[in-house]
């Protein structure tokens, strides 16, 4: 019953804390609109009058206290509606609605590769820890990670697009239309046009999840239950599989949960070197033609997502780890 | 002279005649940065004087006389005739000038509100500390993007690019001293409670003297550590946001803008332009890294 009220207050004060971290987000995002810029100049043309720049004030409800603004502000983000964009002339929603397929279709597979095969050379690179494969592998991950996303990005299409000319060094290729959604995973074209993108941008979180499922396998591998295990006379397989790597999956699970919104930050890169048309394209354009409202649609939604994230992997942690219920601030001290 | 003979024979200098990865990645950063404080000196050509290019001399091939001039380039000329080499040196002058003074700024800032967050404690360190874990929330990079965004729309248009530098310096400085902070406030946490800082406390120091005079000498090793590997991080980051068109300006290139240029030639068969630069600004990261790794290695008591 204690554990039960721990966990429910536990829960009641991530859930406040989140929601203070994304008001404060919030006021982030409105105070862009608000002092970068002023919205009237942005909206009346050249020939505008006193008058004309009264009315608008009035019709924008900029004449009102700033906390007003602001309420007014949220109210509206909540039902996704950040005004429109001063450089398409569009409802920022309908330009975001557009654009997310291409980077979720993206950040999706990026996501399955880097799980897949980072588990799969973790576990190869822990039970042959002293081949010479596991540790070319292991050679190779390093200087996979001290690269820039950008120029390995630039070095694969040097080398499949403009070398070999295998596949497309920009574009989605042909893509389909499901009802709002367009997908790329219907064509030819469109599934060619996927490889090198996703490379790039899972390559750094594959060798993160191959580093951790290694250590993590090496350290299980030692421990009495798995000699035991091995005694018993028991498959090399299964106890590689079914016992070792089965407990490694805690900390994995945890590390790619968090992995999840780095991936759709670091699109912001793959998707600039491949002109890929996703929303982190659609950021750095905004960025460049100081696009307020498409920026401040970006950091809520990117936000949103974020703290979503940490709450669900907090959530989770408190479940599964019982040293984390004891009360954190006296932990850390 | 003493002090030069005591810090040959100290641990850590031990440590370091005993490792050749850090003598030859700190070999490789000395090189590198002097070349590009000496860059005026050193580079044979000023690509940033009109009057020194020739258009002429455009795409010429490295080590290749070229075909209309007979000029030979060590590292080839780009579109307008600019010698690669010289543009790379004046890039890494820009590159390492903001890696350094962002490095700088993210560690004032770090390691102040650290001390005052761990030796004030109270609300203070609560309203520091809550901060810290929100912004580490998300991606520096993503950070270091959206405030080079609001300052750009801060900035009339005519001056943008004259601050554009200074923009990048702050945007990668704010998105990177919460590692201070928090490393900071946890030794400090630590040491607060030591008889030392009893001492100096009973004879009457102020508190803004403890924190700097006493505190901050028994902290600085793991400052200098994260400093270092928050060097290569903002070299990376610099070029980064330089090559998605987020920061130096194409008027003061740095090496991830001339990246960014280069990546246009990649098509039509100019590797040279993209090439030298990437290189460079592989060889600098890395080694600063290395660099980084092994003072971790030597300042960490606990794996000697």
């Amino acid at each position: 019953m204690a554990q039960a009220n721990a966990m429910l207050a536990f829960t009641i004060q991530r859930v406040f804390q989140s929601i203070v971290v994304l008001l404060v987000v919030g006021l982030v995002a409105f105070s862009m609109f608000r002092f970068v810029g002023d919205p009237i100049d942005n909206m009346l043309g050249q020939e505008r009058t006193d008058a004309d720049i009264e009315r608008l004030r009035g019709e924008l409800g900029l004449d009102q206290p700033f906390v007003i603004q602001y309420a007014k502000f949220l109210g509206k983000a909540v039902q996704g509606d950040f005004g429109v964009s001063y450089r398409q002339g569009r409802p920022v929603s309908s330009i975001l609605k557009e654009r997310a397929p291409a980077t979720l279709e993206l950040a999706a597979v990026s996501g399955f590769l880097a799980i897949f095969f980072g588990v799969v050379l973790g576990v190869f690179t822990a039970i042959r820890r002293d081949g010479v494969a596991a540790n070319i592998v292991l050679a190779t991950s390093l200087i996979g990670v001290s690269l820039p996303t950008f120029l390995i990005g630039i070095l694969l299409i040097y080398l499949f697009a403009v070398e070999l000319g295998w596949l497309p060094s920009f574009g989605r290729g042909d893509t389909v239309k499901i009802g709002g959604w367009t997908t790329g995973f219907l064509t030819w074209s469109g599934l060619q046009a996927l490889i090198l993108p996703s490379i790039t941008l899972g390559l750094y979180q594959m060798t993160l999840i191959m580093r951790l499922v290694r250590s993590e396998m090496l350290e299980v591998l030692r421990a009495d239950y798995i000699r035991f295990a091995r005694a018993r006379g028991l498959k090399e397989k299964t106890v590689n599989f079914r016992h070792a790597l089965k407990n490694t999956l805690v900390p994995v699970i945890t590390v790619t949960g968090l992995q999840l919104g780095a991936i759709i930050a670091f699109a912001i890169i793959t998707e600039t070197v491949f002109q890929w048309p996703g929303v982190g394209l659609l950021f750095i354009n905004a960025i460049q033609f100081v696009d307020i409202p498409v920026m401040a649609a970006y950091l809520m939604l990117i936000s949103v997502m974020f703290v979503g994230i940490n709450l669900i992997v907090d959530i989770l942690y408190f479940n599964i780890d019982p040293r984390l219920r004891v009360d954190r601030s006296s932990a850390e001290g | 002279m003493s002090a030069l003979i005591l810090a040959w024979h100290s641990d850590v200098a031990w440590s370091f005649r005993r490792s050749p990865v850090a003598v030859v990645s700190l070999m490789v950063v000395l090189i590198l940065v002097l070349a590009a404080v000496f860059a005026p000196l050193i580079a044979p050509y000023n690509p940033f004087d009109p009057a020194s290019l020739n258009l002429m001399n455009g795409f010429s091939k490295p080590m290749e006389p070229n075909a209309f001039t007979g000029d030979t380039f060590w590292l080839g000329t780009d579109d307008q005739g600019r010698d690669v080499f010289s543009t790379i040196l004046y890039g890494m002058r820009i590159s390492l000038f903001v890696g350094f003074t962002a490095v700088l700024f993210a560690l004032v800032l770090g390691v102040t509100l650290g001390l005052v967050a761990g030796y004030v404690g109270g609300w203070t360190e609560t309203i520091i500390m809550r901060i810290a874990d929100v912004q580490l929330t998300f991606p520096a990079i993503l950070v270091a993007m959206l405030i080079f965004g609001i300052a750009k729309g801060v900035t009339p248009v005519e001056h943008r690019d004259e601050v554009a530098i200074w923009v990048l310096i702050i945007a990668i400085g704010l998105s990177d001293w919460v590692q201070f902070a928090r490393v900071v406030r946890g030794a400090t946490l630590v040491e607060r409670n030591k008889e030392y800082v009893m001492a100096a406390k009973l004879i009457g120091r102020k508190p803004g003297a403890i924190m700097l005079r006493h505190i901050l000498p028994n902290v600085l090793s793991p400052v200098l550590v994260i400093a270092t590997i928050s060097l290569a991080l903002a070299i990376i980051a610099e070029a980064t946001l330089s090559f998605l068109g987020v920061g130096a300006p194409p008027t003061q290139p740095s090496l991830g803008t001339l990246i960014r240029i280069g990546q246009g030639f990649l098509f039509s068969g100019e590797w040279w332009i993209i090439l030298f630069p990437a290189v460079t600004l592989l060889v600098l990261a890395l080694s600063v890294n290395l660099l980084g790794d092994w003072l971790r290695d030597a300042l960490n008591p606990k794996l000697r």
